[in-house]
């Protein structure tokens, strides 16, 4: 396990190394605090190994049920957009940029992320 | 209401005190007509009925033998009548009527009434014969009729029906269903002569011997005396005898007016109390409906007209303007397994002219008759023997004047390519009647699915079609589809975009292939057009597909991403993001020491504790990173996994059974723990409960789950396809009297036959209402092994129970499998946004 320490920083370049590849789960998601210039954030990490995009991280919050389970929810696509679904209420919301599918004005907020060798690093 | 003051003048505040004489099928159906019509709130209503049963089912009567019982033939629930205001009084039989007073007597009081309404029927006619007060002889109508020729078959070897019409070819059914050896005497020469003619009655009763009813016609039975070898002996005109333990009387129906009589209201000629078009009789404050009334010089001894007049009835007496006009006595039956249908004049005796065709193949038995106009343009009438599989077609030709096709031959003979198509729901006018027994046409269908019912179990909901007598069943089904797909509903079956296959064509896929992943099940079958990731629809599906049939553990790195959070975490996810924890507690019997356990284990890990409703308990607020510490604890102390968190088996719910309780006959508690231990961790389309009864008295609520046992004095009833919950069904009585064995094979069989076919989601009970051909086909395949997969559906069983694991046990061995159960992957500490408040003496979300 990749013990990070959550210091909350006011630098500008805040790409931070999370975890590695062997904490994700493939085609399914983990949780992960991230610093970020509000505070901590909760994230959601999806793997998708061999797919042209293979990283996304999303608030870990679903703002449907208020409760911090989005990376429990179930991986998929809907014409032909990854999505994860909330493991609540079901809603989807899209990977790439948190869009909610069934409601128009409800979005996650979404975080760059990418691998550096084996390490798992997000812009906070 | 006993000793009531006599009847007082009617004002419009009071309510006006309404009596039904009789509580068979049509007296319930008025009370029902009257509390769905609103009429109650100006009624007080009381029903007398001289049966100690409720209003049962007669139509099927003859299954009272081959399983079913009063209570799965009764027509309501029990507290029906009391729900709605109405008061029943069963087994008291109303002896007279004083129409000066406008009271009713019976042996118990008096009883005024404002309105009265005759229900009550019909009684088999006995003829005349010397001897026919013997003992043995026996009628055939009531359950405790039945109960009777039961009681008679006892010490009996065989059994002689005197009839043989459909009431007799009923009750021959009834005496093979007792294991007799069974005749059928027939005054006329042929069988049903009201329905079929002389070659439809020759195949019929050759269809009828081949399983080994023997049947003589053209005898007249001229005394009965006692027999040499038999208990009886009867002998007919022409000096013959025949030799029987007993014999049923099912030569046809008489009105039972002796009540009218004797009160003087207008009878018909040959009995019967005289209505007219509102079902009023001679006395204005006094109605009569079903089998005793005569409209037109005729009685109708079938339901739907009965409830046809029901509902006149209720119109007459709330100022409606339904009217009884007569009745298509147009039938289709199934009699001893054979196909029987008349339609309109079948003899084609009442339109001078008609004109006839006929089609007999001697060799699959079926004979086929039209009778057309002499123009050939419209259908008078049809005869059906053998094969009614054009039935629901030709009464639609008949009931709405539909223009027959230029050659009418094409409709009855078999079909080939280039033959005439079937009559299309398309076809059919608006009025067409598809559901005579409660008065549905196609336009109130129709209406229905644009006030949003969207399937058929819905239209069936909203417009009780099919729900009566279920002859309308296909043509329902057709006429739903055929008005879905007009309106745009796709009818598509595919599960999700992912697959254009239903659940069941997946299931047979992953079997037939042995594909055994969803990545290779999505290469070779998924839809190449989309992103292949699949859904939250299509991969819990798979997964629960793939674990019925091999049966590895769900969180194998493969199957993991397809689960559902619950099946992810082997636990339940409440609002707040924690988890609930239910270990199995087999039967609902537990130790001291294991409860004590579950309370350490719930203070330690701070969790509030409830009972269930299927006999465990369930431990709230676990987080996520305490389920795998909580469940070494609960390992260690005996606990399995519960699956309360998978579509899998539940609980099996019993009462403590013979080892305590002073009426138990059976050891409901064991069975409920082979049982439960035997088919945990089968994973299905949706969750499967159980309930195991020690007796009767049913203290488990067996027949509320989806397989209910009920002990017996000589094993195990079993029950299928009940449901508590949002919409409570009874299980219905599909086998009884099984020893232990039996017990485990058919539920076996039904089991995996539920997983094999039901669609995705789809609890026993939806499954059972969806299922073409109903009961009576769930049995064929299960009981009767009809589709030859009795012995795969067991294999597949076997293997499930042998590949057992504990889920649970299975993953804390293995630390890859617990890198899951951690709040963050970069922060041990748990999740700070879950806060907890305390509400009496426990913890719960804040």
């Amino acid at each position: 396990m990749t013990a990070t320490a959550l210091i909350p920083t006011n630098r500008n370049d805040t790409w931070q190394p999370l975890c590695t590849r062997a904490d994700l789960v493939a085609f399914s998601g983990v949780a992960a605090w991230l610093n970020t210039p509000e505070g901590p954030a909760q994230v959601a990490l999806f793997y998708l190994p061999g797919h042209a995009q293979e990283l996304y991280a999303l608030d870990h919050f679903d703002p449907f049920s208020k409760a911090y389970v989005i990376a429990r929810g179930i991986i998929g696509d809907i014409k032909g957009s990854p999505v994860v679904a909330s493991p609540i209420y079901k809603q989807h919301f899209r990977l790439e940029d948190g869009q909610c599918l069934e409601e128009g004005e409800v979005r996650l907020r979404t975080w760059r992320v990418a691998f550096k060798g084996d390490e798992v690093w997000v812009e906070g | 209401m006993v000793n009531q003051q006599l009847s007082t003048p009617t004002t419009a505040s009071r309510k006006q005190t309404l009596i039904i004489v009789g509580n068979g099928m049509v007296g319930h159906h008025f009370a029902e007509q009257l509390v769905e019509s609103g009429a109650l709130a100006g009624f007080d209503v009381t029903i007398f009925g001289d049966e100690r049963h409720r209003a049962y089912d007669r139509v099927h009567l003859s299954e009272y033998f081959s399983g079913r019982d009063a209570q799965s033939l009764a027509l309501c629930d029990a507290d029906y009548y009391q729900t709605h205001g109405i008061e029943l009084r069963s087994g008291e039989a109303v002896t007279a009527i004083d129409r000066e007073v406008q009271v009713v007597m019976t042996a118990q009081g008096r009883y005024s009434y404002d309105q009265l309404v005759l229900a009550t029927g019909s009684f088999p006619f006995v003829p005349p014969i010397p001897g026919n007060d013997s003992e043995g002889c026996l009628v055939y109508r009531t359950l405790d009729d039945l109960d009777a020729i039961q009681a008679a078959a006892k010490n009996a070897t065989n059994g002689v029906v005197v009839g043989g019409g459909l009431l007799g070819l009923e009750a021959a059914n009834a005496l093979r269903g007792l294991n007799l050896d069974t005749a059928v005497v027939e005054f006329a020469p042929r069988l049903m002569p009201m329905q079929v003619d002389s070659e439809g009655g020759e195949l019929l009763k050759e269809k009828i011997e081949t399983l080994g009813v023997q049947v003589l016609t053209e005898r007249a039975t001229q005394r009965i005396e006692p027999g040499d070898t038999s208990r009886l002996r009867m002998v007919f005109q022409d000096d013959t005898v025949l030799e029987t333990d007993l014999i049923v009387f099912s030569a046809g129906i008489r009105p039972q007016d002796t009540l009218a009589r004797e009160c003087g209201l207008t009878l018909g000629e040959r009995g019967g109390v005289v209505i007219d078009n509102q079902c009023r009789t001679s006395d204005p404050h006094i109605l009569a409906i079903g089998e005793v009334a005569l409209w037109n010089q005729s009685i109708f001894g079938l339901v739907a007209p009965g409830y046809q007049m029901a509902k006149a009835a209720v119109a007459t007496l709330t100022g409606g303007d339904t009217c009884f006009n007569g009745a298509d006595m147009s039938t289709k039956l199934k009699l001893l397994g054979v196909d029987v249908g008349s339609i309109g004049d079948a003899h084609g005796t009442q339109h001078p002219g008609a004109r006839m065709f006929r089609y007999l193949d001697p060799l699959t038995q079926v004979y086929r008759k039209l009778v057309v106009t002499s123009d050939g343009k419209k259908l008078l009438g049809a005869m059906l023997v053998g094969d009614n599989s054009v039935y629901d077609t030709l009464l639609q030709y008949y009931a709405n004047g539909i223009e027959l096709p230029k050659e009418p031959a094409s409709l009855i003979l078999p079909q080939q390519s280039g033959a005439a198509p079937a009559l299309g729901p398309d076809a059919l006018p608006q009025t067409a009647m598809i559901c005579s027994c409660h008065n549905v046409t196609k336009g109130t269908i129709c209406s229905a699915i644009d006030a949003g019912a969207a399937d058929l179990v819905s239209v069936k909901g909203a417009t009780k079609a099919s729900t009566g007598c279920g002859g309308c069943t296909a043509l329902l089904k057709s006429v739903v589809d055929h008005e879905l797909e007009a309106r745009g509903v796709e009818v598509d079956k595919s599960i999700c975009e992912h697959f254009a296959h239903t659940r069941q064509g997946l299931y047979d896929i992953v079997r037939v292939e042995g594909i055994k992943t969803f990545s290779e099940l999505m290469e070779k079958h998924g839809n190449k057009e989309t992103h292949r990731l699949g859904c939250d629809i299509c991969k819990p599906a798979v997964a629960s597909i793939l674990a019925s049939c091999f049966n590895e553990p769900i969180t194998d790195a493969a199957h993991v991403p397809l689960q559902d959070t619950n099946d992810t975490f082997m636990a339940n996810m409440q609002k707040n993001g924690t988890y609930s924890v239910v270990p199995r507690i087999a039967g609902g019997e537990i130790t001291p020491d294991k409860l004590v356990v579950l309370g350490q284990v719930a203070q330690k890990y701070q969790l509030y504790t409830k009972i269930t409703g299927g006999q465990r308990i369930d431990l709230f607020g676990a987080r996520l990173e305490d389920l795998p510490a909580i469940w070494g604890e609960l390992i260690e102390a005996g606990f399995e996994t519960g699956h309360a968190y998978g579509k899998s088996l539940r609980t099996v719910k019993s009462c403590v059974g013979s080892t305590w309780c002073r009426y138990g006959v059976q050891d409901s508690v064991g069975m409920a723990i082979q049982l439960e231990n035997r088919y945990k961790g089968l994973r299905a389309p949706h969750k499967i409960k159980f309930g195991v009864s020690g007796c009767t008295r049913e203290c488990a609520e067996a027949q509320s789950k989806d397989i209910g046992i009920i002990a017996t004095e000589n094993g195990w009833n079993l029950y299928v396809c009940g449901n508590g919950g949002m919409r409570p069904r009874h299980a219905e009585l599909f086998a009884t009297d099984l020893d232990d064995e039996q017990l485990y094979r058919t539920i076996d069989r039904f089991l995996m036959f539920y997983v094999r076919t039901a669609d995705r989601l789809q609890r026993t009970s939806v499954w059972r209402e969806n299922l073409e051909g109903g009961l009576d086909y769930l049995k064929e395949v299960i009981l009767e092994d009809s589709l030859g997969i009795g012995a795969e559906l067991e294999r597949q069983m076997q293997h499930v129970v042998e590949s057992y694991q504990c889920e649970w046990a299975n993953a804390i061995s293995d630390p890859e499998k617990l890198k899951r159960f951690r709040s963050f992957v970069n922060d041990a500490r748990p999740d700070p946004s879950i806060i907890m408040t305390s509400e009496r003496g426990q913890l719960r979300p804040a």
